[in-house]
């Protein structure tokens, strides 16, 4: 495609990582941490806006403390609402962040350097989010340690047979361990932070967390190795997690539930839903904080390609899902997915066909994977739909099971919507905080991918390389 | 009063410009004989431990022990409670029914393996560590943005302030300085 021209960098030969003429290191840092100095009026904007809607999840949550889940739309047939629906639609979410740190990583992916801060800053506090839905939904919140195999004085242990109590342990191991990575790479930039630091306070901020990191070489072997440890550890676990999550609903007897495509179809689901909302994050991010040469056109691009693979893995999940039910005979499994696509919900399953397999395959087209207005449409899209795949999953296979005469219809209250709403609030809420008083790109890491990083780098106009 | 004690000397600072330069810096302290030294980057220079003739990091032996010890104790926690302190039948399943515990045998060695990844790394590292004779140095606050760096430490046996100074500053050092310990 001719139209299109990318700086290629002088070594690789490939797309330029950082973009703009003679970069050094010195304007990488500048670039990261100056908009940290002085917050813009855009970010007190988008700060009050989340701290409303945090307001709002939190008078949620104290009147469902007082009054209990009854507030919700829970019934009999439906007594896993929306608490679970948002629960797994959070989760999935955190999945893309592990994906570009972990498995990029391990392949070596090096345009995953300036994207994977957020991207794990993401994964955190959507787990955040995810943790408040099954907290509360135990109705008991002050009860929420029983999951755990603590002595207790009624000589009980917890039911390791249960996924629900395997999604414990997935689910809390994900949040460290995510944590954990998340600060390791944090370490050299909090000391960039303490050492460019213009008021004591910060100073002593970022230098009592940066532990007194030096850039000693000795420690940048143990560190380069305890990163790529974190890496191969997190991958496999990545995959478990949403696998665990998965056998919520496979491991039951219920049909539409019942499945063994569960498990790749959810990690698939999980990176599609992730990689859309970090491309809602990124692109205002990079216009409003001037990001724009470090989080490049290739980027976008190669984030993007990865949503139209993971969108046609789900698209693909959904057709053999529908060929299964008929292809095994099983008249209760038929009529469910019947059901699904064309029962009392089949807005809810159109909706979702229509922003999961349809809206992704846009980015077939290279105008449209450029442009980032219709990337943040295309983000918001997936988004949507990918919530709704949680509702469809969830509602539709509940509220027609075995017994018709307990069949009924699921619609949800104003607090349902209003704590969902709400974590959005929490979610911004902290992502807020991260870009104001973190780094949102991995600054060290965005050095070591630059051409002059490399120690067999030439200065150009040195004669021999390219000047 | 006492009079004033002549202050201790940590070293000598040599700065550079760039990652070519310290590379090729690094390869002539180490072929020098030093021992007590220590080059300082702003990222992880490519192979640069190989320039320094640094061994492999014992990291790996760390994690896979506290992985073992994880996935292990895991196990014998579930095995224990379902079959010798709360036996009980579930959907017909057998005591030890240990196909269903992988989920958090897994879970938690994976958890334990990186407890070891992290504090391990901090540990060999001897990290947190907030004073560094370094940080005395001004110039050795741009480290962490731009600039590389070699420090050769006054306790190597080879150390000699006049002759050390000598070597770094043929090795292309922009800037020698002396720094107080």
């Amino acid at each position: 495609m001719a139209q299109y021209h990318d700086e290629l960098d002088p070594i690789t030969g490939r797309k330029e990582l950082v973009e703009g003429h003679n970069v050094t290191f010195h304007d990488v840092t500048e670039a990261v941490a100056r908009p940290i100095d002085a917050p813009s009026p855009r970010w007190w904007i988008a700060f009050i806006l989340s701290s409303g809607l945090l307001g709002v999840y939190l008078v949620s949550i104290a009147y469902l403390l007082y009054m209990g889940t009854g507030i919700w739309g829970l019934n009999n047939p439906v007594a896993w609402g929306w608490a679970i629906v948002n629960f797994v639609f959070w989760v999935g979410i955190g999945h893309a962040g592990t994906l570009i740190s972990a498995i990029l990583f391990l392949f070596r992916q090096k345009w995953r350097t300036s994207i994977n801060r957020a991207a794990e800053a993401m994964t955190i506090f959507a787990v955040i989010c995810a943790l408040q839905f099954p907290t509360f939904h135990t109705g008991r919140p002050w009860f929420i340690y029983w999951p755990l195999p603590l002595p207790n004085q009624m000589q009980m242990w917890p039911n390791f047979r249960s996924p629900l109590l395997w999604d414990v342990f997935a689910v809390s191991t994900y949040f460290t361990v995510s944590l954990l990575f998340w600060y390791v790479g944090l370490i050299p930039d909090l000391a960039t932070m303490r050492d460019r630091a213009k008021t004591p306070i910060r100073r002593f901020a970022y230098g009592l967390f940066a532990l007194g990191w030096r850039g000693s070489t000795r420690h940048w072997v143990n560190y380069e190795k305890a990163y790529m440890i974190l890496a191969g550890l997190s991958t496999p676990l990545v995959l478990s997690v949403h696998t665990i999550v998965s056998f919520d609903f496979a491991v039951s007897q219920l049909p539409g539930w019942h499945t063994t495509i569960f498990p790749p179809y959810f990690v698939a689901g999980a990176i599609f839903s992730g990689f859309a909302m970090v491309l809602t994050l990124l692109l205002p991010l990079r216009a409003w904080f001037k990001l724009e040469h470090l989080i490049t056109m290739k980027h976008l691009e190669n984030m993007a390609k990865i949503i139209l693979l993971t969108g046609t893995m789900v698209g693909y999940a959904y057709g053999m899902e529908f060929f299964i039910a008929w292809y095994s005979g099983n008249p209760y499994e038929s009529f469910a997915f019947a059901n699904r696509a064309f029962g009392d919900y089949w807005w809810a399953y159109w909706i979702m066909v229509s922003c999961n397999v349809i809206s992704p395959q846009l980015i077939w087209f290279k105008s449209i994977r450029r442009n980032v207005v219709w990337l943040f449409i295309i983000s918001i899209f997936v988004n949507i739909g990918m919530w709704f795949e949680r509702f469809v999953i969830t509602v539709t296979s509940l509220h027609h099971d075995f017994l018709p005469s307990s069949w009924d219809y699921y619609s949800p209250t104003i607090w349902d919507v209003s704590t969902l709403l709400g974590s959005f609030g929490l979610f911004f809420f902290l992502f807020c905080l991260f870009v104001r008083y973190l780094p949102s790109i991995a600054i060290g890491e965005v050095k070591s991918v630059m051409p002059q990083a490399d120690p067999h780098y030439h200065e150009p106009g040195h004669g021999k390389e390219k000047h | 009063m006492s009079k004033p004690t002549k202050k201790k000397v940590f070293g000598l600072l040599a700065e550079y410009d760039s990652a070519r330069a310290v590379y090729h810096a690094c390869e002539q302290v180490r072929d020098a004989g030093y021992k007590v030294w220590d080059s300082y980057t702003p990222f992880a220079v490519h192979n640069l431990d190989k320039a320094m003739g640094l061994g492999p990091s014992v990291l790996p032996w760390i994690v896979f022990a506290m992985g073992m010890t994880g996935a292990s104790l895991a196990m014998l926690l579930q095995w224990w409670t379902s079959t010798v302190d709360y036996p009980i039948i579930i959907a017909g399943k057998p005591y030890f029914s240990w196909q269903a515990y992988v989920p958090v045998t897994f879970e938690l060695g994976v958890l334990f393996s990186a407890f070891g990844a992290v504090f391990g790394m901090l540990g060999l590292n001897r990290l947190p560590m907030w004073y560094h004779s370094l940080f005395n140095s001004d110039r050795f606050a741009r480290v962490t943005d731009d600039k590389f760096f070699i420090a050769i430490e006054a306790r190597d046996p080879k150390f000699d302030p006049q002759k050390t100074r000598e070597l770094l500053e043929k090795t292309g050092a922009v800037h020698v300085e002396e720094v107080e310990d």
